[in-house]
Order: C-alpha cells, then structure tokens, then sequence
C-alpha cells in the first residue's frame, strides 16, 4: 500500500523482520536487568503492604476505614473510579485506533491493553472490599437462592456496574489474549526445553497460516468493533452510580460522557507514565518513538479540553439551575474545607494539559513524563472532589461531618499501585511489550528505511518535506 | 499424517505475493501460504472466501441479547415481582444496560471460542508449520508434491524462492 514518505517514521534506525524479533523477544529470554529487579522489589514490597491491609480488614471489617455515617464513600470509591479510568485508555488504543487504522498503535497497544487488564483488577477489589464479605461477593449475581427467588435489583446502577466491568475485564483479556497467539508462537519457535513447551501450550499450536491470519483479522476487527461500545459504556454505567442519585453535586446528566473523557485522559497518562520508563529501561527507543510521545500527548491535550470545559459546562450549570443546594455544593467545593482538593484537581486538569499545545513540550520526555504525573494526581482527586465534597455537607447542617482516611485506606492505595506494578513487571519479563508482528506488518510503509527508499525513488526531499509541515503528522 | 510437500521459501512479503499470483495462474494447487504477520492482498491472491466468523457473531450477539433481556423480564416482571412505589416491574429502559453487556459478553467469547475450534488453536496442539523460522522473517508457499507439475521447483526459484521438499504434517 502507498504511504506518503513525507509522513515520519514509526520504526527508527536500521532493522528488519527478524530484528524486530530478536530485539522485543530478547527481553525475554535473556536474565532481567538491574532495573527491573529493582522495580520489581519496590512493587512486590507495596503489594506485601496491600496483603497486610487486606488481611487486616478482612479480620476487623470495614469499620478500620475513615468513613462516617455521612461520608459513606471516600478513598474505596475514589479509587475505585480512578482505576477504571485509567484502564480506558488501553481499550481506546487497542480497539478505537485499529478501526480508525492508526499504524502507530501499533508499538503501544500491547502494553497499553495488559496496563487496561491489570487497572481494572485494581479497580474490582475496591467493591469487592467495601461489600464486607467478599466471600459471599457471588450474591450480586442472579442465581436462584434459598431466600425464595429474590433476584439481583436490575433497577440499580451498581448491579449495572457488576456487570459492565465483568464483561470489560473479560473482554479485554480475550482480545489481549487473542492478539499474543502469534507473538507467543514467535518466543516458542526460538525456545528449547521447559520454555518451548511453556510457550507452546500458551500458543495453541499456532502456524502463521493464511487462513489464520485471515481469521486473525476478522477476529480482531470485531473484537475492536465491540470493545469501542463496551469502553463507552463502562465509564457511562460507573458514572451513572451518581448521576442517578438525588445527591447535589452528582444528580447531572453531563456526567457519562464527562466521564469517558476524563478516563481517556486519564488513562492516555498513565500510558505515557509507563512508556517513558518501558521504552528506556528495555531499549525500545526504536519502536515507541518520539512520534509516539508526541501523538499521544496531543490525545492528553484534547481530552484534558472536554474535561476542562465539562468542569465549566458544570459550574455554568450548577448557577443557572437557580437550585440553591446544587449552586451552594459548587461553592463549598471551591471555598469549602475541600478547597485544596478543589484547587488541586482544577490545575493539574485543567492548565497543565494546555502545556500541550507547545510542540517543543510535547516531545520532550523530562515534560511529557512530568505532565503525565500531573495529570494523574489530578484525576484522582476529581473524584476525590466530587465524591467527598458531594457527601460531607449533608442536608441537615447536624449531619455534617468531615472525613479523612485511615491507615488502612492509605496502605491499600499504596498497595492497590503495588498490585499493579507487580503484575506489569510480570508482564514485561514473560510476555512481548510490543506486538511483534503487528510492528512487522507496518515495517515497510513506516519504517525510517523504507521510507527513505520510498522518498528516493519519488524524488522527495525528506529535509525539506518535514520543515515544511513542521512535524505535522 | 506427514506428506511431502515442496516449500518455496521468500525472504519478503512483495515477491512472495507475486508468486502466489503468477504459481496460481499457472494452475498450480497451492496447499497454503505461512507468514510472520498478515499480508495485505493474501488471501484474495490464494481465491479464500471471506471469512464466516462475522456471521457467528451476529449469531451469538442475538444469542446474548435476547438471553440478556429476557433473564430480566422473567426474573423481575414473572418469577418474583416487587411493588416498588407502585413503579412497573417490567422497567424495561432499567434493563437496557445489562442487556448490552451481555450482548456484547457472549458474542465476545462465543466468536472467539469458534475461531480457535476452527482453526484448530487449542492449548496443547503442535503447530502444523512447515519451518519454524515462519514465525519471525519467513514466507513459505507449500505445494502439495503429490501431482504437482515437474516444473514447479524451477519456477519457484525463478520467481526468487529458495525451494525445500519436506516431508511434514500441515
């Protein structure tokens, strides 16, 4: 297929097929670094934190967390919502950017899509805990019970919730799962002994046939075509929790796609978060370039728009409501004993993503990593805000109360960041970081090389092509 | 079962398109093709059909949403129905969100379960490939040896392959 060579390369330096291999396979049959070592301890030290937070609560109940009578969600909720969020991004990468035939998704969505996978096991164990009783947690499903046929309330938008990030987390671990088929045959053709035969039962015997590509293709075609929805439908379900209660501060219809946009943005940071360290620590400068950085910042900067402007659309809405709760929770949000929360929320959301639009800052990985982090602490505490600040001035004055977390909340944040590090590690020491043959397949459209070749024979001056969109891409 | 067969093995996807091109027009039978990624044009060069699994699943789409609504009129509207502020059991908008979950939950697995059944991808199987090298920088044509034309070797290093007979099980 013809691609304009003026278009900037996707794959840098000199490679071939059987390069790319070696050097995304490499990783994993070779010892692990120093680094990864030291990644790995710190994170299987705050997963140890995790476990005994747990084990803790498990023991004791739910009453060792900071909540009150009047505050009855705080940092579970809090980061409940923040890791669905920020498992967003991955389905986004995975699933909307191969419809929309995006070549360069095609170095992230791997890591991008296990980052989705592991987010949302973080996630589930928060109303997992907060049930009390986890053991009994197959009661939210409907099956036929001993207490006459008292079915699950399909009325109630946290039944919804059970269902829509069971399915997310299914889904998505299948088309993960489906698209490491052939990567997984890659390792276990080069493989010997106990890893041949690993990597051989977690390959199901595949050959690379036509007819399997083919099947491939229209498998993941449709699995993309799904999961776009499903994405869409997550986030919408999760903020329905509030939407549909009578709460000042969450009874607005903004709020789904307010939501999906703030996941996506979300979720864009902590790719970029993850990536900035992958592509270093494990030498992948070639395949996640700085075209990567760049585009996906130019994603952090429009979605950080539509949050920006649903944060005004809110405040706008919230005074001409002319409802004097709804206008007094907006106020006690910015002057309230929340403000800094408010605040906080308000400039690592709203005026750090702007940074964006300098495309000197853009591609620069010391702000790009930095802008990434900001942008995590502000979504977390945009559902701080709107969960705590919404809760803690009651409608009775009398009920007012403050709330702040425990130790237990803490070490279970700390330790849910533990979890998922562990798993991530895991994941890049075992599997492919980068769709190995999906990198292959844009090789000779987008790759440094071809692309000279390609300009050579059209007689198009690179240089000169570049400076004149000025990086356009 | 092993069978011999004459491998034609490239070293990039542009002539081994050609040559699945120019061997077809020849008229030979061609068993199947083996690459390291999908190649854009393949299976329209070999003559394959579209592939079916889109049609299950739609199949399985309707399965799981006519399963997913129905559970949830039956259980709130027939089975066990609760006067909630004299509200309509049967609130059908209420159930529109678990429907499409389970929509999309069954045709997921359900497409994907039918594409490893049919293609025979599942755990434990050995992979019926003629090289192991397919799986990161080989393209192979695989000719049945069995009633293939005398010329065929020939024409497949013309065409710039390097030409193998194996005696493999594909």
């Amino acid at each position: 297929m013809f691609e304009s060579p003026t278009r900037r390369p996707l794959i840098t330096g000199k490679t071939s097929y059987s390069q790319i291999t070696e050097d995304i396979i490499k990783p994993i049959e070779a010892k692990p670094t120093k680094w990864w070592y030291l990644g790995f301890t710190v994170s299987l030290a705050a997963l140890g934190l995790w476990l005994l937070s747990v084990t803790y609560l498990l023991f004791t109940g739910v009453g060792v967390w900071g909540l009150n009578k009047t505050v009855d969600w705080g940092w579970d909720i809090t980061n409940f919502v923040w890791w669905v969020g920020i498992g967003h991004a991955g389905t986004l990468i995975s699933a909307v950017l191969l419809l929309f035939r995006q070549k360069w998704r095609t170095a992230v969505n791997r890591s991008a899509e296990a980052m989705t996978i592991f987010a949302v096991v973080c996630a589930g164990s928060y109303p997992l805990l907060h049930a009390g009783r986890p053991w009994l947690i197959y009661w939210v499903f409907p099956l036929p019970n001993t207490y006459g046929s008292l079915w699950s309330n399909f009325n109630s938008p946290l039944l919804w919730d059970v269902f829509a990030i069971s399915t997310y987390l299914t889904v998505s671990l299948v088309f993960w799962y489906v698209g490491l088929i052939p990567d997984l045959a890659t390792i276990r053709d080069r493989a010997v002994g106990l890893r041949k035969k690993i990597y051989g039962l977690m390959s199901f015997g595949w050959n690379g046939s036509a007819k399997g590509w083919q099947r491939f293709e229209s498998v993941s075609l449709i699995l993309a075509g799904l999961s776009t929805p499903l994405v869409l439908s997550v986030h919408t379900i999760v903020s329905f929790d509030f939407a549909t209660s009578v709460i000042p501060g969450w009874h607005t219809t903004i709020f789904p796609p307010y939501f999906v946009a703030g996941a996506v943005f979300s979720g864009f940071a902590m790719v970029q978060t993850l990536l900035i360290i992958m592509r270093k620590s494990m030498r992948l400068e070639q395949y996640i370039t700085l075209n990567h950085i760049d585009v996906m910042n130019k994603i952090i900067l429009v979605t950080g728009s539509i949050v920006g402007s649903a944060y005004i659309t809110e405040f706008f809405i919230a005074w001409y409501s002319a409802v004097p709760y709804e206008q007094y929770a907006f106020a006690n949000r910015m002057f309230g004993p929340y403000w800094w929360a408010y605040w906080t929320m308000m400039t690592c959301n709203v005026i750090t993503p702007q940074l964006f639009w300098s495309r000197k800052l853009r591609r620069s990985l010391t702000a790009s990593f930095i802008i990434s982090i900001f942008v995590n602490i502000g979504m977390w505490f945009e559902r701080f805000v709107i969960i705590v600040t919404s809760l803690h001035r009651d409608y009775l004055p009398s009920s007012w109360l403050m709330y702040s977390p425990s130790w237990v909340e803490i070490c279970m944040y700390i330790g849910s960041l533990g979890l998922f590090f562990t798993l991530f590690f895991l994941f890049a020491k075992f599997l492919p970081v980068i769709a190995v043959a999906e990198v292959k397949s844009i090789y000779k459209t987008s790759s440094e090389e071809e692309i000279a070749k390609t300009a050579a024979k059209e007689g198009i001056n690179l240089q000169e092509a570049h400076a004149h969109t000025n990086g356009a891409h | 079962m092993t069978k011999k067969y004459i491998l034609g093995l490239f070293r990039d996807e542009e002539p081994l398109l050609h040559a699945v091109h120019e061997l077809r027009k020849e008229g030979n039978t061609i068993h199947e093709v083996y690459t390291p990624f999908p190649v854009h044009g393949l299976d329209d060069a070999l003559g394959y059909k579209r592939s079916r699994l889109p049609r299950a699943a739609f199949l399985f789409g309707c399965l799981g949403g006519t399963l997913g609504l129905s559970m949830q009129a039956w259980m709130l509207g027939v089975d066990w129905p609760m006067n909630i502020g004299g509200k309509p059991a049967l609130a059908w908008v209420d159930f529109v969100p678990v429907t499409f979950e389970l929509t999309v939950l069954i045709t997921a697995l359900g497409m994907v379960a039918t594409y490893l059944v049919a293609s025979e991808f599942i755990p434990g199987n050995e992979p019926k490939m003629p090289d192991p090298r397919i799986t990161s920088d080989l393209f192979c044509i695989a000719i049945p040896a069995d009633g293939a034309s005398t010329s065929v070797s020939a024409r497949m290093r013309q065409l710039g392959a390097e030409v193998q007979e194996k005696e493999v099980e594909l």
